[in-house]
């Protein structure tokens, strides 16, 4: 008797124990959460004193309103590996396995800014990676289509795409330099399909059948550099008759000369 | 201290295989870290575990008296850890989560960073502890001591660099380890110490080492190139093969094509058709291009700015097909693109014998048995040298772009001299043109400009010292989106070539940025830059207000010269602080992380070595040291000839390098010349050291130093064209008098410490120990901004401070 008293009072602390430690972890993820909110929010003032102290050199005062507050949404803790959740919000670039990286927010802001972007627009990107720059475009535009090479890489970015509900947003895994190959048109790509496309890993050269597949009117962005450091952004832009020009934008304002010159 | 001991000879043939083995094994962890991680990093750690050395002192200093009477098991056990630490450092080092690309963004990667200085710091200071108990046990006989410890390190150099053309390079790290060992098995029979078990112990760690070290990997960065490349599904390592030039590994990509042609148009055809990349100590892509004949595929070859040249030589050849000398063909871009826009010949010019081997032979029939082409000539050759010694002339000479964008981007060669680009190499390359042939280079585009402007006052500085009052006249600077070409014609460009340049730009959405007569609203058309940077800053370097843009630009760009030979530093003290405040926003990669790096260095030498040297004056008491005075004069001799003797060597190193024409045989001749002949001097002066007579030693380095300084860039001139046999004689023969001098000051300066105080021996070991480190990164510093020829008069200038610090000791 003693002893099945003990073993329901036992129970019973178990039991205790047991909503104890949910109603702990409750309100920890949720004190949690709110401190990745506020780490986030801290970061687009950041980013926001940023574009203003660099607004005569980008051509812009600050970054389109949309483009901040899809920047103070994406949840870019939940992008980076497990071991740098601590650093989710720190304006700069971390590693996020396979010699990749998820850019430095300023820079994926810059980007995206540059793109000029629409609400009913059709953007692509090459160069998943985590996922993060995907999901900042897909508050912004209708469709947001994305190819990654590193299979792994593109496996989990779309896990982790469709689990935060980024439904509008595409991932295949494949190779960027022909853009996206429409399956329904004959594994040809499609002409003219992007109203935007935005490139995320340096080249050796922008490839030709990419700018083939922008919009009249369309801008493609491309970083130029390493993995850690953006040292220029080139804007491709193609005109409404179709005449296409490039852009070199020095992503910080830095004035190389002193004196008069 | 021992009786029996003071009688014994010290374990001569001991001391100089272990000073061996740590010399391979420095030479050794350059190249592994230099694969892993990068270069420059790989400098800065070595340069810190180098300070081991002076540890050892300090070490020995603080335990000499534990140490009495146990030199033989003390000189064994520390020979066998140096064999097993090597090895074990290593590893322990190469698998830490050190990342060097985010050095500036991490706080955590300078601990860990850290780590890998103590790691490595072990295997040295184990070796050091050998020579330095040495030195405080035979105190009578410290020249002999010091002659087998520099010919042991004299020996190592060589044998590093001959084990690195035979072996992998983990295979060699086991071979030093095995090397450690056995100096410890010879220590045994040397000072007769230990019994039967202990020697077969001793063997038997040394076949367990050799089983388990067999088969061990690199762990490359994942930020390098290679193991990106090795990332994209399909790709595959189809060839590895090592020198101490470098680690070449060839990687075949099948699904994902590389299509590697850096600054194609976008107005191209097509792309570049199958290509192997070949990458050097994983990284700096170079492609091996596939070449079936088909010309159309080559086309995108005529879309990049390094094919303008072609185009402007083509009115003055009047249909005769240029002859073309390629400096760094590597896998033969350079010499397919000359092949397909009509070159009648090719001398293709490659250091790397095994690159040359990979296109030849192992890709042959890839590359179309390209460098079998009878319109090619294939060199290897260090290109500098190669042009000076050649008596041939072209009509093109094309510098290809060789360095990867990364690299460049980041600034990681400014700490890395560069014959190539300096105002002496464009005279001379100008020197060997044809009538109106063209020189061309072309340069990754940096914004703000750095290297494009930079090479544009090369070439206007060097065509005024050829006695072209008119420089701009023979300019022409073109850029596409991330590559820039300029060429240097010896005669002024004509209209005709001008109206070429100008048609190639506007068929290829190229901008021009500066040719004769040029207006500033024909720049910046296609490829718009928020101001037309190249052009005004053209403009300016080609008019009498070069000085003052020299002065008021925020990078270092007056050109490089044999004497200060450092393209690649363009960092200015006054702008580090503007570029650190805007590390957020994007920022960073106006830093240039080379030169910083050497910086950092030095500072963190100069501190550890403070601690260090310091140490044992503090933990050993006023009370136990007999006089204090001569401390300050101790530390001041020892400092002094450790850094001359860097800054002598290394300033050496570099003048020898542009004679001999090829860096790995300048390294190892004139580094083994000076350690041997060194070691020979300090044998010599073991029968003055009664006299201590160091003033003569130190005029005659003054002498021989200053004398060469001045005679030797004229004396090379003369004996370039030399078989390399006759080059690498006359060089050992050159160094010898000066390294055998230089060799003395240490021995007579420590073998007159051991009579008047023998405690401090060790301690003087440090301290040289340290200064040759800090010397070392001294010089390059120096070099960068003073150029070598005031390294040498420095160093001179320190040996005669030496020698008058000891004349008042003895006084």
């Amino acid at each position: 008797m003693v002893i099945a008293m003990y073993g329901c009072t036992n129970r019973l602390l178990q039991h205790v124990r047991f909503l104890a430690a949910v109603v702990f972890l409750m309100t920890s993820q949720l004190s949690l959460a709110d401190e990745f909110e506020a780490a986030r929010q801290q970061l687009v003032r950041e980013i926001h004193a940023d574009v203003l102290s660099t607004s005569a050199y980008i051509g812009r005062k600050s970054f389109n309103e949309s483009v901040m507050s899809a920047i103070g949404q994406v949840p870019r803790h939940r992008f980076v590996p497990p071991g740098m959740v601590s650093a989710a919000y720190q304006n700069r670039p971390l590693p996020i396995g396979h010699g990749q990286t998820i850019s430095q927010p300023y820079i994926v802001a810059l980007m995206t800014d540059l793109l000029e972007l629409e609400a009913q627009d059709k953007v692509l990107e090459i160069g998943t990676g985590s996922g993060y720059q995907a999901a900042v475009l897909s508050g912004l535009v209708a469709e947001v289509k994305t190819l990654e090479i590193i299979e792994a890489l593109g496996q989990q970015a779309r896990q982790r795409l469709a689990s935060l509900g980024y439904d509008n947003v595409e991932v295949r895994i494949g190779d960027g330099y022909y853009g996206w190959i429409d399956d329904a048109n004959e594994g040809e790509a499609e002409a003219e399909a992007f109203d935007a496309i935005i490139v995320t890993a340096a080249a050796s050269h922008i490839p030709p059948p990419l700018v083939r597949q922008l919009k009249p009117g369309g801008i493609l962005v491309i970083p130029v550099g390493s993995r850690f450091q953006v040292q220029q952004l080139t804007l491709i832009e193609k005109s409404p008759t179709g005449d296409v020009t490039t852009r070199q934008i020095l992503p910080v304002r830095f004035v190389p000369l002193t004196g008069r010159h | 201290m021992n009786r029996k001991l003071l009688s014994q000879k010290p374990p001569v043939l001991s001391i100089a295989l272990i000073s061996g083995a740590a010399l391979a094994y420095e030479i050794l962890l350059m190249r592994l870290l230099s694969i892993i991680h990068w270069h420059h990093f790989a400098y800065m750690i070595i340069s810190v575990a180098l300070l081991g050395y002076g540890a050892s002192g300090t070490f020995l200093a603080l335990s000499r008296d534990r140490l009495k009477g146990r030199f033989s098991s003390a000189f064994i056990i520390n020979a066998v850890l140096f064999g097993l630490t090597s090895v074990i450092c290593y590893l322990l080092a190469q698998s830490l989560p050190f990342n060097a690309l985010e050095i500036l963004w991490d706080p955590q990667q300078p601990l860990w960073l850290l780590c890998i200085y103590l790691l490595l710091f072990i295997p040295f200071f184990c070796a050091a502890n050998c020579i330095c108990l040495s030195f405080s046990e035979f105190p009578r006989q410290v020249h002999r001591v010091y002659c087998f410890d520099l010919l042991g390190a004299g020996m190592g150099a060589m044998a590093a660099i001959a084990a690195l053309f035979l072996l992998m390079p983990m295979t060699a790290l086991s071979a030093v380890a095995m090397l450690g060992l056995l100096t410890a098995l010879v220590a045994m029979i040397e000072l007769k110490s230990g019994n039967l078990r202990h020697r077969i112990a001793l063997l038997m760690i040394i076949a367990l080492v050799a089983a388990s070290t067999h088969g061990l990997e690199m762990k490359l960065s994942q930020f390098k190139g290679l193991s990106q490349a090795l990332q994209v599904q399909g790709a595959a390592e189809v060839d590895t093969r090592s020198s101490p030039l470098g680690l070449l590994t060839t990687v075949e990509s099948l699904s994902v094509p590389f299509r590697h042609a850096p600054g194609l148009s976008l107005n191209a055809p097509g792309a570049p058709p199958e290509q192997l990349a070949v990458f050097t100590d994983g990284d700096g892509m170079s492609m091996i291009t596939a070449n079936r004949g088909s010309a159309e595929a080559l086309d995108y070859l005529d879309y990049v700015t390094s094919a303008l040249p072609y185009h402007t030589l083509a009115p003055s050849l009047k249909g005769r097909a240029p002859d073309v000398l390629v400096l760094g063909a590597g896998g033969g871009s350079d010499v397919l693109q000359a092949l397909h826009l009509g070159a009648a010949r090719v001398d293709a010019v490659e250091v790397n014998a095994q690159f040359i081997r990979l296109v030849r032979q192992i890709f042959g029939e890839f590359s179309g048995f390209l460098y079998d082409d009878p319109r090619v000539q294939v060199h290897i050759s260090e290109a500098r040298g190669f042009v000076s010694s050649s008596p041939r002339q072209w009509d093109l000479i094309q510098i290809a772009l060789l360095d990867s964008f990364g690299a460049a981007a980041a600034g990681l060669h400014a700490l890395s001299e560069n014959y190539l680009y300096t105002v002496e190499a464009f005279k001379e390359y100008l020197g060997k043109l044809r009538p109106g042939g063209i020189l061309a280079t072309t340069r990754w585009i940096k914004l703000p400009p750095r290297d494009g402007l930079k090479m544009i006052a090369t070439a206007a500085m060097a065509l005024e010292q050829s006695g072209i009052n008119t420089p701009g006249d023979h300019l022409v600077l073109i850029r596409g989106w991330n590559t820039s070409t300029l060429l240097v014609r010896n005669q002024s460009f004509t209209a005709g070539e001008l109206e070429q340049v100008r048609q190639f730009c506007r068929e290829r959405w190229f901008d021009l940025a500066y040719y004769p007569g040029i207006n500033e609203k024909e720049t910046n058309q296609y490829n718009q830059q928020q101001k037309p940077w190249f052009y005004q800053g053209s403009k300016s370097l080609l008019s009498e207000r070069r000085e003052a843009f020299f002065r008021d630009y925020k990078f270092d760009i007056r050109p490089a010269t044999d004497d200060q030979p450092y393209f690649f530093h363009f960092l200015k003290w006054r702008s580090l602080a503007e570029i650190l405040s805007l590390r957020g926003q994007g920022g960073l990669p106006l830093l240039e992380q080379g030169y910083l790096i050497l910086v950092a260095t030095l500072a963190q030498a100069v501190l550890a070595s403070l601690v260090l040297v310091l140490l044992p004056l503090w933990m050993g008491g006023r009370s136990r040291q007999q006089g204090q005075d001569g401390l300050g004069r101790v530390f001041a001799y020892f400092l002094a000839i450790g850094f001359a003797f860097m800054l002598v060597e290394i300033a050496f190193i570099q003048k020898f390098i542009l004679f001999l024409s090829h860096p790995l045989y300048a390294v190892a001749v004139v580094l083994s010349a000076f350690l041997v002949c060194a070691g020979l001097g300090s044998a010599v002066s073991g029968k003055w050291s009664a006299k201590f007579t160091i003033y003569p030693v130190v005029a005659g380095i003054g002498v021989l130093a200053v004398l060469y300084v001045y005679l030797l860039p004229p004396l090379f001139q003369q004996l370039i064209s030399l078989p390399d046999m006759a080059k690498i004689g006359i060089s050992a023969a050159l160094i010898a008098p000066l390294a055998f001098l230089m060799g003395m000051p240490f021995p007579l300066g420590l073998s007159q410490l051991a009579r008047l105080s023998p405690s401090r021996v060790p301690w003087a070991w440090g301290i040289n120990g340290c200064a040759s480190v800090m010397g070392a990164v001294l010089a390059t510093l120096l070099a960068i901004h003073a150029g070598f020829m005031v390294v040498v008069l420095f160093a001179v200038l320190l040996y005669f401070l030496a020698a008058a610090t000891a004349r008042k000791a003895t006084a």
